[in-house]
């Protein structure tokens, strides 16, 4: 169940100008978390901006009570936020979502993340692989300068491959390329994405066309984060146009399988 | 020291109440907090059958507030029921259902199947649009007001409270009309239209293009409007629209609300309610209040 904590931030690091790494003592969100989960964060103490802030969880530290989410500094909300020293009390709900990354039951998984949209694939990968189960992870970037975290995510997986969308760096070409390229040969039991809309679309297409199942985080502009002002919302697949069916994102997800959801 | 009210014969342990539309059927909230310390909770808008909602998004942040337009998404009267009234009838708590509904019909059926169960009332929520006229708001006029409010009247004993939309000429028209049609109270304010223009493709944000202004930035415009009806019209009033501490709650109730209720606040912080009932109690005990009753319309000119 989720709570809110007043959270201690211990430390604050910058991997790229506008992309900011914390770190929180927040024993009372690890010690429920799981992979994909998200947590709400109030960024102001006034009335703007108004909402919570809805972030993905990065990196669970369960022994040492730690949390660990990295923002992108993007408007107001975020730039405040990325303006809180050490130190600093932060007010986060968490864990947020019912709908994690499941993996118990796959030993093949393939994860592909595309942009800023590779955070919340990390824990799943930390911990999928602790489970032992085989992993191969894709991300892509648009250029050199926006490659992140890729020493991280080597340290996680049996084999790492970096693209940028110009070649600048790593593979040259978008990530799920290489993915498809490995299906030729590899086993692959469970597909997990997350990245921009266009990207989740190719992979879900390329999942149903290869006949494996496929999580996807998503993202959708929320409210509160807990099931409760039905803000957020996805289409059900299969779900008619004329009468169409939501789930929340928040409550329902952020992961789904993709089979489930039109977006 | 007492805080308790009655609110258009609602009897409630003290005036804060949580809106409809913020606080879905009481679920999430009661993770978090204690429910039984609420005066009141108005329930997610329930209509005859159930309603999915708008496409996305539904919702976007605007200085100080949030538009926002779901599409009265709930999951119709008949699980409401079934499902949602056993476990929120287990609170110690004013249980106040609001309806909504396209036609009067639906309102008359809901109500019906409302009346004959233990709630505390029955919250009407006029911003629907009224599908056998040309899908214009139930609540956009005086005749219109009092039409729906009476013909819901005639089948329900239970406390019936009226929401206004504040999208009107004139406030008070709408709050008479809920008088003469025998409502026992009204709801100020609901939220008002609005639109944010995403510049860079050139379309709305929110995927019904309107929505409802909600959040701190209407605040004025719900104490204004609050304080107009209690002059001019003899009727309980429920105050709500930005208020996000007791500060706000009493600036309501001093206007002429004999209880609030918080909206938008409660995603922004979950506790919003019980800081704001917690803070009222101060504000009593600092100016030697001993009922709160004695502040209601308070403010001098």
């Amino acid at each position: 169940m989720p709570e809110v904590v007043k959270a201690k931030l211990l430390k604050k690091e910058y991997l790229k100008d506008d992309i900011v790494k914390f770190s929180v003592e927040a024993i009372g969100i690890v010690k429920t978390a799981k992979p994909g989960n998200f947590i709400e964060i109030k960024v102001s103490e006034t009335t703007y901006p108004f909402l919570r802030r809805p972030i993905s969880i990065y990196n669970i530290k369960k022994d040492e009570g730690i949390l660990e989410f990295i923002v992108q500094i993007k408007g107001e909300g975020t730039k405040l936020l990325c303006e809180k020293k050490n130190g600093d009390i932060i007010d986060i709900i968490g864990p947020l979502g019912f709908g994690t990354f499941k993996y118990e039951k796959y030993q093949n998984i393939a994860i592909i993340g595309g942009g800023i949209g590779v955070f919340p694939l990390y824990e799943l990968a930390k911990e999928a692989k602790e489970a032992g189960k085989n992993i191969n992870i894709y991300l892509g970037f648009r250029n050199k300068d926006y490659v992140v975290l890729e020493k991280e995510f080597k340290n996680v997986s049996n084999k790492l491959v970096v693209t940028t969308d110009d070649g600048s760096y790593g593979e040259n070409g978008f990530a799920i390329k290489f993915l498809e390229e490995d299906l030729k040969s590899k086993k692959v039991d469970c597909i997990y994405a997350c990245g921009p809309l266009p990207m989740l679309r190719a992979i879900k297409k390329l999942s149903i066309k290869e006949n494996i199942p496929c999580q996807v985080s998503l993202e959708q502009r929320m409210g509160c984060g807990i099931g409760a002002c039905l803000g957020c919302s996805v289409k059900k697949a299969n779900s008619s146009k004329e009468n169409p069916q939501y789930f929340q994102v928040c409550k329902g997800g952020p992961v789904f399988f993709a089979k489930d959801v039109e977006f | 020291m007492n805080t308790n009210v009655n609110f258009a014969g609602i009897k409630m342990k003290n005036p804060v109440t949580v809106s409809a539309g913020t606080f879905g059927y009481g679920r999430e909230y009661s993770n978090l907090f204690d429910l039984n310390k609420l005066g009141g909770i108005i329930t997610e808008g329930t209509s005859l059958k159930p309603k999915s909602g708008n496409k996305p998004p539904r919702i976007c942040e605007i200085p100080s507030g949030v538009l926002s337009n779901v599409g009265l998404q709930n999951p119709g009267i008949e699980y409401f029921i079934e499902n949602e009234y056993p476990f929120l009838r287990k609170f110690d708590t004013a249980i106040i259902v609001n309806v909504c509904g396209s036609s009067i019909n639906d309102f008359i059926e809901v109500c019906k199947i409302l009346d004959k169960i233990d709630i505390d009332g029955i919250e009407l929520n006029l911003a629907c649009t009224d599908n056998e006229n040309d899908g214009k708001l139930f609540g956009r006029s005086y005749e219109s007001v009092r039409d729906i409010t009476s013909k819901v009247r005639k089948v329900i004993s239970k406390p019936l409270i009226i929401k206004l939309t504040p999208n009107v000429a004139d406030i008070t028209l709408s709050a008479k009309g809920a008088k003469d049609g025998g409502a026992d109270g009204i709801s100020l304010i609901n939220t008002i239209l609005g639109m944010k223009i995403d510049i860079e493709k050139r379309k709305p944000i929110l995927g019904a293009n309107m929505g409802g202004l909600s959040g701190p930035a209407i605040r004025p415009i719900a104490v204004r409007m609050v304080y107009q009806v209690a002059k001019e019209v003899d009727i309980p009033i429920l105050g709500m629209g930005g208020i996000t501490n007791a500060e706000d709650a009493i600036e309501f109730m001093l206007a002429g609300a004999n209880a609030i209720a918080i909206g938008s606040s409660n995603f922004a912080n979950p506790y919003t309610s019980i800081e704001t009932i917690s803070g009222i109690e101060k504000y009593m005990e600092k100016h030697n209040i001993e009922n709160i009753t004695e502040i209601v319309g308070k403010v001098t000119m």
